[in-house]
């Protein structure tokens, strides 16, 4: 006995816009047998979890400041996606781009200059980003390397170049030997956008990275490019889009966004480099961007749900001594419940046996 | 001997298969009997692949019956249907290029087919076959060394391995020259009389009036009628398959032969695939207002071709390649669009257009350098779609939507709507490579005649086919690949078919050309 899966004929249109409602549906059922076994009450884990977390303008800030690396690093993903090219490194790129924009703020520190070092800084972490992300690029375009393998090994080449950094050279001598460098100026910094919490103006550029990322998937040529060479790479070949510039291009793109990504973080609520600035958001961005199904919109949904879970999943360890493990457990259970929800709505399963069935004359009605 | 009260072979009864709304086979009958080459004749979709689908077990039918020598069987699974006795050739091979044929046929097979008696005795089997139905295969061959007419061997030995009592063949001739056609038929008549049944799936009726002893004939899911095609007329044949009587092509109005709008000289280019082909020295010159023809069976060097011509593969030098005496060779396929080129390649689904995007997007694909269609990066999305709109107009693209996505258009529709977007861009050089392949014979004349009237209009015309019908129709001047060569380009009155059909096999090319 094997499954097969067939496309459907016919797909109604509506059951597509429904398939994500299906879906989280589907993961909240999961998730509440998982708390039941847990000997918790799925309701009370509904409270924390879910409506928690929107209940005071601190959280929702909080909600917002984690949106932020994850929109920002997932659209870029997606432009890499959608050309069917899979980079999994924008954990690298991440802090690759922090890194390389801290530098100006580490060298102007304590002399007070304005806010064009944050300016310059910002640009500094997308050109490391983008950097980086062009070894990966370069490796897949003229010697066929694998991205998925050399992005991946280059997240660990990024991550420990930090680690020495901040242990080595850049350390804050008067930092009584924490692995991390001296707090940036103030005025380095993102400014802070309200008073009664740490929302920062990483949150408009977000915004403005999803903005225009829509007009370019639906409306410019670049886009169109994109799209084609994912779905038909012969195609477009036909159409005279260059594969080799188009791995360049999206891998730029989405380096430099990664490496925007990091080092807003740093400037906006961290303030000085230190090995623990990313909590994973490259790779969580993976999963922010397919549970958006590659579409800007989609990410911003997405990458709520994975910052709101997030943050009641902190909540939930203090008021339902649950592991914080489990909110990752719910995000993968979502995100598998997404996928299967898309397959099932494009195609149908079909069991077919596998053992020769007897063929049997039947006798006449 | 078959008498008259023993029951046919194979009997199907009022056999009816929905996809949804569509009803693909309405209330079919069909009987065959042993040692009977039997035609199923019909335009694609009329439904000939649903109801051989049914035969082999690959399909349910909704409704209706199944008699195997008198008894109901039901066909759950191609097993089922091999069990009985049922084997079919498939248009489209399925083989490892890399195995040899023994090792092929070898796959196809479990243990409990075979009854262990491995790939040795596989091999001996094989031959054995081969000399009974003058099959010739090496069973030690690997298979990319083979030309399509012995791949096609691999299928039926591969089938005759199982005993069949009804072999059923879809479409076998599309991949042969007419030599190695009529050395099928003969082995098919060798079978034939040691009675099997043969069901022979086509759309070619002077093959099937040289072969079969019975026909039915299908239109829209319906048995429109079944008929003894030695004593029926071609043309009643012909009317009773497409429903009406089949347009004829109208000549060109009278017109000027111009200069040469496409040059290629001394063109050699080592193939990129393993199994791919290498083109060897090839010379052309297409005229204004001419079309010329290039015939060669499938895998002789057309696709490499066409990509040297379009640009998707680039030249060794410029001056191999002239548009319009521009040498051409070395710029991409944008660039000599821009030269006034167009190109339409055999794939249509994944190459000419992209089957999850819809017909306004799949327009910019080819146009979207040479149709003012993009200002600063910004797609006109008004202007993609009314192009569109124009060339669904203006070439009859039939959908249920208005702008729909490739995947959802027939064959038909999509290669008209993708013939319609390059015409429309007045091209002054068009290469197309198998314009009608898999197209039913309405749409394959609107196809045919736009090119006629392209060429009419001035334009060089380019056309590679394996249809010989289609290219004596058609072309004006005709040459043959072979391998990678291509031979002289000889007016059209100068050529038989058996002339081309020798050079289709290789003999005869004149490699000095």
């Amino acid at each position: 006995m094997r499954l097969e899966l067939s496309p459907r004929q016919n797909v109604w249109p509506l059951f597509r816009l429904l398939s994500p409602i299906f879906a989280m549906a589907m993961a909240g059922l999961l998730a509440s047998l998982v708390i039941m076994i847990l000997g918790q009450s799925p309701q009370a884990a509904f409270d924390v979890y879910v409506l928690g977390p929107l209940d005071d303008s601190w959280a929702i800030q909080e909600i917002a400041i984690k949106m932020v690396p994850l929109v920002l690093i997932a659209t870029g993903l997606s432009f890499c996606f959608r050309a069917n090219l899979w980079n999994i490194g924008a954990e690298g790129q991440f802090t690759f781009g922090a890194i390389i924009g801290s530098i100006l703020p580490l060298l102007t520190q304590g002399m007070g200059f304005g806010p064009w070092v944050m300016v310059i800084a910002l640009l500094m972490g997308m050109l490391g980003g983008a950097l980086f992300s062009l070894i990966p690029a370069y490796l897949r375009a003229h010697l066929n390397v694998s991205e998925i393998l050399s992005s991946l090994m280059l997240v660990y080449v990024a991550q420990l170049l930090l680690d020495w950094l901040v242990r080595g050279p850049w350390r804050d001598p008067n930092g009584f030997n924490f692995p991390q460098t001296v707090n940036f100026d103030a005025g380095s910094l993102l400014p802070v956008l309200m008073d009664d919490g740490r929302l920062h103006a990483g949150v408009i550029l977000a915004g403005i990275v999803v903005l225009v990322s829509m007009i370019v998937l639906s409306l410019t040529l670049f886009g169109f490019r994109v799209k084609v060479i994912g779905s038909a790479p012969k195609a477009a070949g036909f159409a005279g889009f260059s594969s080799k510039e188009t791995i360049f291009a999206v891998f730029i793109i989405s380096g430099s966004l990664s490496g925007l990504a990091g080092i807003i973080e740093v400037l906006g609520h961290i303030g000085q480099l230190k090995p623990s600035i990313s909590t994973n958001a490259g790779f969580t961005a993976i999963t922010v961007a397919f549970l958006g199904r590659l579409t800007p919109i989609g990410i911003l949904f997405g990458a709520f749900i994975v910052a709101l879970t997030t943050i009641g999943g902190e909540n939930a360890q203090i008021m339902l001594k649950l592991p914080l493990d489990l909110t990752t457990c719910f995000q993968g259970l979502l995100l598998l419940c997404v996928l299967v929800s898309d397959s099932l709505t494009s195609y149908q399963i079909r069991f077919v046996s596998d053992k020769p069935s007897p063929t049997t004359p039947i006798e006449d009605a | 001997m078959q008498t008259d009260e023993a029951p046919p072979l194979v009997s199907m009864r009022q056999i009816v298969k929905r996809f949804g709304q569509f009803v693909a086979n309405d209330q079919i009958n069909l009987d065959l009997a042993a040692g009977e080459i039997h035609a199923l004749l019909g335009e694609n979709g009329a439904g000939k692949s649903t109801l051989v689908k049914i035969l082999n077990g690959l399909l349910q039918p909704d409704a209706g019956e199944i008699y195997w020598q008198g008894e109901q069987v039901l066909l759950k699974s191609p097993r089922d249907a091999s069990e009985v006795g049922i084997s079919m050739v498939f248009q489209q091979f399925s083989l490892f290029e890399n195995l040899t044929v023994a090792e092929n046929i070898n796959a196809a097979f479990t243990e409990h087919d075979t009854h262990g008696f491995g790939v040795r005795a596989l091999a001996d089997r094989i031959i054995e076959i081969g000399e009974d139905y003058d099959l010739n295969l090496d069973p030690n061959r690997p298979v990319h060394t083979l030309s399509t007419g012995e791949r096609q061997r691999i299928e039926i030995v591969r089938a005759l391995l199982r005993h069949p009592k009804l072999l059923i063949l879809d479409e076998p001739t599309s991949v042969l020259t007419p030599q190695e056609a009529e050395d099928l038929f003969l082995t098919l008549e060798k079978l034939a009389s040691g009675g099997c049944g043969i069901l022979y799936i086509s759309h070619k009726l002077h093959e099937v009036r040289r072969l079969c002893s019975k026909a039915s004939i299908l239109r829209n899911g319906r048995l429109v009628a079944t008929c003894d095609p030695k004593s029926t007329e071609t043309v009643e044949m012909a009317s009773l398959m497409v429903g009406s009587s089949v347009p004829e092509l109208r000549a060109p109005a009278l017109h000027k032969i111009g200069d040469i709008r496409l040059h290629v000289e001394a063109l050699s280019l080592p193939s990129q695939d393993i199994h791919g082909t290498d083109l060897h020295h090839i010379n052309l010159d297409v005229h204004g207002g001419e079309i010329v023809g290039i015939a060669g069976i499938a895998g002789n060097g057309q696709s490499e071709l066409f990509a040297a011509l379009s640009g998707e593969r680039l030249a060794q030098e410029p001056r191999h390649i002239c548009i319009d005496t521009l040498p051409a060779g070395l710029l991409d396929i944008e660039s000599r669009r821009a030269l006034g080129a167009v190109f339409i390649p055999e794939e249509r689904l994944g190459h000419a257009a992209v089957p999850d995007m819809r017909l306004s997007d799949n327009l910019l694909l080819s146009r979207h350098g040479t149709d003012n269609l993009i200002h600063g990066g910004l797609i006109d999305i008004r202007r993609s779609h009314r192009l569109a709109h124009d060339v669904v107009l203006q070439f009859d693209v039939r959908s249920a939507s208005k702008n729909p996505y490739a995947r959802h258009l027939s064959g038909g529709n999509l290669q008209k709507f993708i013939m319609g977007r390059e015409i429309l861009a007045e091209p002054g050089v068009m290469v197309v490579n198998q314009p009608t392949w898999g197209v039913d014979a309405g749409a394959a004349t609107a196809i045919r005649q736009a090119l006629i009237d392209l060429a009419a209009a001035g334009t060089a015309v380019l056309l590679i086919s394996q249809d010989l019908d289609e290219l004596f129709d058609l072309s004006d001047r005709m040459a043959v690949i072979y391998a990678g060569r291509l031979s002289q380009t000889l007016p059209i009155q100068n050529l038989t078919r058996e002339m081309v059909g020798m050079m289709m096999a290789g003999s005869e090319v004149d490699h000095a050309a």
